[in-house]
């Protein structure tokens, strides 16, 4: 397998680098990202070649910046695109799809399609140990990703995360250190480390090509439609990336000449009411993201304040004609259970928060009803139960008896609750 | 006791390789100044026109000084003041 990384690249100034485990240019601290030879890929990719593949990320190797196959999380990605009639009816809308990554393997989110790249990447690079600063779903991706490939972990986290995030990542028997902070205090820590230690940090140092994973939301996507793009696509934004990466992937397919016409798919992005520097800086003119000190929300996942890719996030949705908005807790709680009664899918906060977003930006005329829209879906709502475990009624106990059965289909709970 | 400004690893070769420099200043500009007098390849780094670059981050003793008094910040002995690339995370 040829390997199509020409090097790292700066994001500002553009000056090239070698591979290595480098996140920033030393002209002006600007983001690097990998620099693909697309002329050459476009050479030796097909979507015959594609389709024969496993239905896995990796199908699109060539377009990911490993040197030869994948050596940790072969079998990430290739979740479902889902058909969302019963949702698109309760929204009044004609065209919906979810992209489910609520049920991506092995830690129920997108996060392991980063993951998947960064820890075959760190192998290749020679570390034995990893880490990451995260707000949960990494952390849970790192620690079980990392065990897998039999790699020491150190995980850092904000120390008030659900639960259930925190076990998931103890389970697979990483380090995990709670920080006394917000998650940006956790990310600020974490480049120290990385600048102190030699580990595989997989959103610090390891970061331009960490990212990278998760253009393959996008290369499935386009290829679930039928090897097109939707008009429309909603994401939730935490660091900024991700919309980001599903434009690069569109924009990569047709560059490579797996789409036959120019992607012209509106990028849109959600974030929490309680941590909006996103969409505080869109909705008033910025260039850029404006820091929030003190999140507040329970979309944990996506609380951070001070996100490393705002000033592109803001720019992938202006420049695509696409928007954005922000959701309050209740908000965001009522659109979880929306998306379970409607297409009997949990998602977590984060769900919640993509989609009472999609629900106002259609409210507001930015998204036309008639138009296909596809939104994405990143974890799981397993992780986050705390978030609706007060808005589900109570179900009643009886006991193994028809008539007490029978009161229950009579409404007539209170005398059979025992 | 002066102050110890960090400065990250691919910086270091325009401070003659040091993890950490030995400064005085009453606030972080003038902290930042000081940093300019001994090694001007690296303040040349962390400004533009004046600025500080949009993916550069400046901590006090851990706290981002954007939310402090930004580069009006005072300082005294003692303290730590890193210098961060902006690009980590999410």
């Amino acid at each position: 397998m040829n390997d199509f990384v020409r090097g790292l690249k700066c994001r500002l100034c553009g000056k090239s680098y070698p591979k290595k485990p480098l996140n920033y240019c030393e002209d002006d601290f600007g983001p690097l990202e990998v620099d693909y030879d697309y002329d050459a890929i476009r050479e030796v990719i097909n979507r015959g070649k594609i389709e024969l593949r496993p239905f896995n990320m990796w199908r699109y190797r060539e377009l990911l910046p490993i040197d030869g196959e994948p050596t940790v999380g072969p079998l990430v990605g290739g979740t479902p695109l889902v058909k969302a009639d019963r949702l698109a009816e309760a929204l009044g809308i004609e065209n919906l799809w979810i992209k489910n990554d609520a049920v991506n393997f092995p830690t129920l989110s997108f996060k392991d399609r980063v993951v998947s790249v960064a820890l075959s990447k760190a192998r290749e690079f020679g570390f034995t140990t990893v880490g990451c600063a995260s707000t949960g779903n990494l952390a849970n991706s790192v620690a079980a990703n990392a065990a897998q490939a039999g790699m020491q972990s150190y995980i850092f986290v904000p120390h008030d995360l659900e639960a259930a995030k925190i076990l998931n990542t103890i389970v697979y028997g990483a380090n995990l250190i709670g920080i006394k902070g917000t998650y940006d205090d956790v990310n600020r820590l974490c480049s120290q480390v990385a600048d102190r230690y030699n580990w595989g940090m997989v959103n610090v140092n390891l970061r331009p090509f960490y990212a990278e994973g998760s253009k393959t939301v996008g290369y499935e996507i386009a290829e679930q439609l039928g090897w097109r793009t939707p008009q429309h696509v909603v994401s939730p934004m935490a660091g900024g990336s991700l919309i980001g990466k599903v434009h690069k992937a569109f924009m990569e397919m047709y560059k490579v000449g797996l789409l036959d016409k120019e992607p012209r798919c509106k990028i849109y992005g959600a974030q929490a009411a309680g941590c909006n520097p996103i969409i505080a800086g869109l909705k008033a003119g910025s260039e850029t993201h404006r820091p929030v000190r003190k999140p507040n929300t329970i979309a944990k996942s996506l609380a951070i304040g001070d996100p490393a890719d705002g000033y592109f996030a803001i720019k992938v949705m202006k420049e695509t004609g696409g928007w954005g908005d922000d959701a309050t807790d209740a908000e965001i709680a009522d659109a979880m259970l929306l998306l379970a009664r409607t297409e009997g899918i949990f998602a977590e906060t984060a769900g919640g928060v993509t989609l009472a977003v999609t629900k106002k930006l259609i409210d507001a005329g930015r998204i036309p009803r008639n138009e296909e829209i596809v939104i994405c879906i990143t974890g799981n709502g397993l992780k986050t139960q705390d978030a609706v475990a007060d808005l589900v009624e109570r179900h009643p106990v009886i006991r193994p008896n028809i008539d007490d059965f029978e009161a229950v289909l009579n409404g007539k709970r209170e005398i059979v609750l025992v | 006791m002066p102050i110890k400004v960090q400065i990250p690893q691919a910086m270091r070769q325009h401070a003659d390789g040091q993890a950490n420099v030995d400064l005085a200043g009453a606030n972080i500009k003038e902290l930042l100044d000081n940093l300019g007098a001994k090694h001007p390849n690296i303040v040349a780094r962390i400004f533009e026109n004046g600025q500080v670059r949009r993916f550069v981050n400046i901590y006090l003793n851990d706290e981002d000084v954007r939310y402090l008094d930004n580069l009006q910040t005072a300082t005294k002995d003692g303290d730590v003041v890193a210098i961060i690339p902006a690009v980590a995370g999410g």
